[in-house]
């Protein structure tokens, strides 16, 4: 306020970091009387400075990551003194002198003076270009570079470096991280994590060098690269130094304070004089100095308790009472870099290093260890207790482990401690861990987000929190967290239209009983898919499953991978899959997909894990060229629907086949291409029971045996792998293909939209499937098979003929690009054909061919094993 | 029935800053199509009652808008389904906004006029980010004289 006469203030804080706004709230929440005055440096008030390399990846305001807003400040009576520093420190007078001339005294001073970024003395460190990653602007730096394309290297392998690089790398920029030691994050990780994490950031396209000493920034007037001990070079336009910290320590120093590495403080958070307190990176504790943010927190709690017991002593600096001491922090590193899961706790490295407690007794370490999958997932255990914990590629319960580091658990089989933290049931989890890894949702989120809005089904949580919504991998998760919160009062309810509650048997009743064949018509009626959209495919599959696909087909309703009939990629571009039945095909067709892939410079032909080749890459407006040159039929690979029959050759080739498994695959899936079901639908067809085409992860799964045929369902080989059950044992390939399709066509019925075979086998039950498919005395399965006959004569069973006669004006072309010569012979010179259930043609040519071509047998004459 | 057609001539459209950007035909109901205005890329879409517009690439990571599913109201990004308010420009759920571009009909042309190009000083050429400040509130269609 004034200048030139001295303010008094009861506590006064040195320092604007995190630490000295932890100090301040931890004494205000104690105190409301104590008068608080803090001085930054900075010209900001206090900074979430972990967050800082959010600001790099998502371009965040820096003034999002402010701790508290201004208001606070004042309705907290902290005077905060922005811009300013304390420039001499007289503990004995308790008075301090500030850069701007001001004058404070004080009861009690907080040194939180933090850390400065550590700079080595190497030649050229000066040159412009050459940066710390420590404030919002060393973040502008960054990002400029990045959107210029400048080649960034940063020094330094250790948490910090990493997330600098992740940032360069995220804004499309190429960045090197140089690293003076043989693995990365070597205080954190050990061997076999460092060497998992390594190729992980390499995919997302961080470049690693290590065991580099770095020699020399090579300039003269900017800097232009990098020489190393060893005398190669790189070059780059920016250079990020995240080597390490050093503490703040010159006024605490000019002062007489006791310093060493830090400010050196007992457990009270008390300095070598007791009129002086230090918290944060500055201070030094039992020999430690702390680099992280969670010690911050707990260090202000104590230094605030000992303020107060000190003011309650009045002018006596002997402190009375004892606060509970603080006796260290667990040191927990957890990368914030997508798409890397890794979890460093405590004492990580059996081996010694980074641990917190120095006394180091017997180690034992426990380790799973899958380096197909780049799992990794360590316990340490010290004396029987557990010492430190390194998760890497998958961290379930590390808010478990780490509470069990901190309160050293006795571990007596570490095994089993790191299977049990594996399934931490969701109700254990903190507010703060991370439920969702593909939109970073956290539980805390979650909770708050059921309770405001009274959510009652996993699919509203879903809806309302992003929770789920990426690959859906915790969406188990997102239901426990809902029962837990609603005490088991769970809205079990799966809505088709969540905004308007609607479900698929409510609209379905809806849509027979009013006899609608549209989904506009739908939404007209009962306002299903007109708030968000985003059940319309839902609604469109309803719609044309209960008119057996003679529905009024309305495009504005599908995904665009159905309304261009390719599957959209991250870039806009569309892959391309023909069909190639049972994975067969023909000198021919491989040709023509050679010759596509030249004409077209398809970036990418990948063959998939359906057998099938894919074209990647293709511009939309290419998509009709791309059709007519391959003159193949589309492999419906972009689509909820069935996908494609997988099969080995089975008796035709291989000495163990049973089974004709190759002429059954095709045949199949010549019966059922075409249909939309609620979710894809994968199948297989094996010629024996070594099962080489992996029937028993499919959606449906037939395998020969020795006199007969085995059909399978519900299985699933992505997400969550599950394996079939036994459905049927037949004695004929042409009784397992009809098996198949009753179940099929039951799904295709029953299933809700996006449920896949696997959960829906295990909704409906497995001996309620068998009654409806098995059971001929029944009629059902001849009812079904009726149904199925109907909608396999309407459906499209090839889409691509659209080349020829567009659904929609400009459905491939931009609004404002001349009309493009449509390929081919003019709309409605070719009246599309529906294919019958024999699948004579549409396109069915080159598979039929290629079969008589492999095995001399005709497709439709393939004996019964 | 679309009520934002215009008794407008396209040489006054052109003088007020609109650019042609095809025919209305070829904007299916609840379907979006893409073009080109003064270089910058825009998606434009047919609701239930009018025509509106944004930028083409969807603020979270440039995904195509115009090959998203349309509502009344809203579009949802085909890649990861932020979905954006076609009225006001906000992403549901996310701190971002888009700019929403005029769109007039005039004789079954589509014209676009970019947010905040309405008051003659055209904004900064930039790329979709989700930098980009919250567009202008969409002017009504020129009153006829």
């Amino acid at each position: 306020m004034t200048d030139t006469l001295t303010t008094h203030t009861d506590v006064l804080v040195i320092g604007g970091g995190i630490a000295g706004q932890a100090v301040c709230e931890a004494v205000r929440d104690r105190s409301a009387e104590l008068s608080i005055a803090m001085v930054c440096e900075e010209p900001r008030l206090p900074f979430d400075r972990v967050s800082l390399s959010h600001l790099l990846v998502d371009g965040k305001d820096p003034a999002e990551l402010q701790l508290r807003p201004e208001e606070w400040y004042t309705d907290q009576a902290v005077d905060a003194i922005v811009g300013d520093r304390v420039t001499a420190l007289d503990a004995d007078a308790g008075t301090a002198v500030l850069a701007s001339g001001r004058a404070l005294s004080f009861g009690r001073a907080v040194l939180c003076t933090g850390s400065a970024p550590l700079m080595p003395p190497l030649p050229g460190i000066d040159l412009p270009g050459v940066i710390p990653f420590r404030g919002p602007e060393d973040c502008q730096t960054i990002r400029r570079a990045a959107a210029e394309g400048t080649e960034v290297a940063v020094i330094g392998g250790g948490l910090l470096g990493l997330e600098a690089a992740y940032g360069v790398a995220s804004q499309g920029a190429s960045a090197t991280v140089v690293h003076l030691m043989d693995r990365l994050m070597e205080r954190q990780l050990d061997d076999p994590a460092a060497e998992l994490l390594e190729p992980a950031l390499e995919g997302l396209g961080v470049k690693v060098l290590l065991e580099r000493q770095t020699r020399l920034i090579l300039g003269p007037d900017r800097v232009r690269g990098l020489r190393f001990a060893d005398d190669t070079q790189i070059e780059c336009g920016l250079v990020v130094v995240a080597i390490g910290i050093r503490s703040r320590t010159d006024l605490a120093k000019a002062s007489g304070l006791d310093v060493e590495r830090g400010i050196v403080v007992d457990d009270r958070m008390i300095t070598s004089h007791p009129r002086v307190l230090s918290v944060g990176e500055c201070a030094q504790h039992r020999g430690h100095v702390y680099g992280i943010v969670a010690p911050i927190h707990e260090q202000a709690e104590v230094a605030a308790q000992t303020v107060l017991m000190l003011d309650a002593a009045g002018e006596d600096t002997e402190v009375l009472g004892h606060p509970a001491p603080y006796e260290g922090s667990i040191l927990s590193a957890k990368l914030k870099v997508m798409g890397v899961d890794l979890v460093s706790i405590g004492d990580a490295d059996a081996s010694g290093g980074g641990g917190a407690t120095p006394a180091m007794g017997h180690a034992t370490s426990a380790a799973v260890h899958d380096r197909e999958s780049g799992v990794y997932r360590k316990l340490v255990v010290r004396d029987g207790k557990l010492a430190g914990a390194i998760l890497m590629g998958d961290t379930r319960g590390h808010e478990l482990l780490l509470d069990g580091v901190k309160h050293a658990i006795d571990v007596p089989d570490p095994l089993a401690l790191l299977a049990e933290a594996s399934q931490a049931s969701p109700a254990d989890l903190p507010d703060t861990a991370q439920v969702c890894n593909c939109n970073g949702v956290c539980k805390g989120e979650i909770v708050k987000a059921i309770q405001e809005h009274d959510l009652g089904s996993t699919q509203e949580v879903v809806a309302k929190t992003r929770a789920g919504a990426g690959c859906g991998s915790c969406k188990p998760t997102v239901s426990e967290i809902l029962k837990v919160v609603r005490g088991g009062k769970v809205d079990e309810a799966t809505y088709l239209c969540p905004c308007r509650k609607q479900t698929r048997e409510d609209l379905a009743a809806v849509v027979r009983e009013q006899g609608i064949d549209s989904v506009s018509e739908l939404s007209k009626t009962c306002g299903a898919g007109r708030e968000c959209g985003a059940c319309k495919p839902g609604l469109a599959y309803l719609v044309s499953e209960v008119n057996h696909n003679q529905h009024r087909e309305e495009r504005h309703a599908r995904f665009i991978n159905d309304r261009v009939h390719g599957n959209i990629q991250k870039d806009g571009t569309f892959s391309v899959v023909p069909r190639m039945r049972g994975g067969v095909t023909t000198p021919s067709e491989l040709r023509r997909i050679a010759d596509v892939a030249e004409k077209f410079d398809v970036p990418c032909v990948k063959v998939t894990g359906g057998q099938r080749i894919d074209l990647l890459g293709i511009k939309k407006e290419d998509l009709p060229a791309v059709w007519e040159a391959l003159d193949m039929p589309s492999g419906y690979a972009y689509a909820k629907s069935v996908r494609t029959v997988k099969t080995c050759v089975g008796n035709q080739f291989c000495r163990f086949g049973l089974g004709d498994s190759m002429n059954a695959g095709v045949e199949l899936e010549q019966m059922i291409e075409g249909l939309y079901t609620p979710h894809k639908v994968k199948l297989a067809v094996s010629g024996c029971p070594r099962n080489c085409a992996e029937s028993l992860i499919k959606d449906i799964g037939i395998v020969a045996i020795e006199g007969g045929w085995e059909v399978s369902i519900g299985g699933a080989g992505a997400g969550t792998v599950r394996q079939t059950q036994l459905l049927a044992r037949v004695d004929t390939k042409d009784r397992a293909l009809d098996v198949a399709i009753v179940f099929l066509q039951y799904y295709r019925e029953h299933g809700e939209y996006l449920e896949r075979t696997a959960p829906f086998v295990d909704r409906v039950g497995l001996d309620t499937i068998k009654e409806a498919v098995l059971n001929e005395e029944s009629g059902e399965p001849d009812r079904l098979r009726e149904r199925f006959r109907i909608a396999k004569a309407a459906c499209d069973p090839d889409p691509w003929r659209e080349r020829r006669a567009p659904a929609v004006p400009k459905q491939f072309s931009e609004l404002d690009t001349e009309v493009t010569a449509m390929v081919g012979p003019p709309p409605g010179a070719e009246k599309p054909e529906i294919a019958s259930v024999e699948g004579e043609d549409a396109g069915g040519q080159g598979a039929r061919l290629s079969i008589q071509r492999v095995v001399g047998a005709t497709t439709r004459k393939a004996t019964d094993a | 029935m679309l009520d934002v057609a215009t008794p407008c001539t396209a040489d006054e459209l052109r003088e007020e800053g609109f650019v042609d950007v095809g025919a209305a035909a070829d904007v299916p109901r609840l379907e979006g199509r893409r073009a080109t205005v003064d270089g910058r890329r825009v998606a434009v879409f047919r609701l239930p009652d009018r025509f509106a517009a944004t930028d083409a690439a969807c603020p979270h990571k440039g995904g195509p808008l115009s090959d998203g599913i349309v509502a009344d109201d809203c579009v949802t990004c085909p890649l990861h389904n932020w979905r954006l308010n076609l009225r006001t420009g906000e992403v549901a759920g996310q701190d971002a906004t888009m700019p929403i571009h005029h769109v007039v009909e005039q004789g079954g042309r589509l014209w676009v006029r970019l947010a905040g190009a309405c008051d003659g000083h055209r904004e900064p050429e930039r790329a979709a980010s989700r930098a980009a400040a919250p567009g202008p509130t969409p002017v009504r269609p020129a009153a006829p004289a």
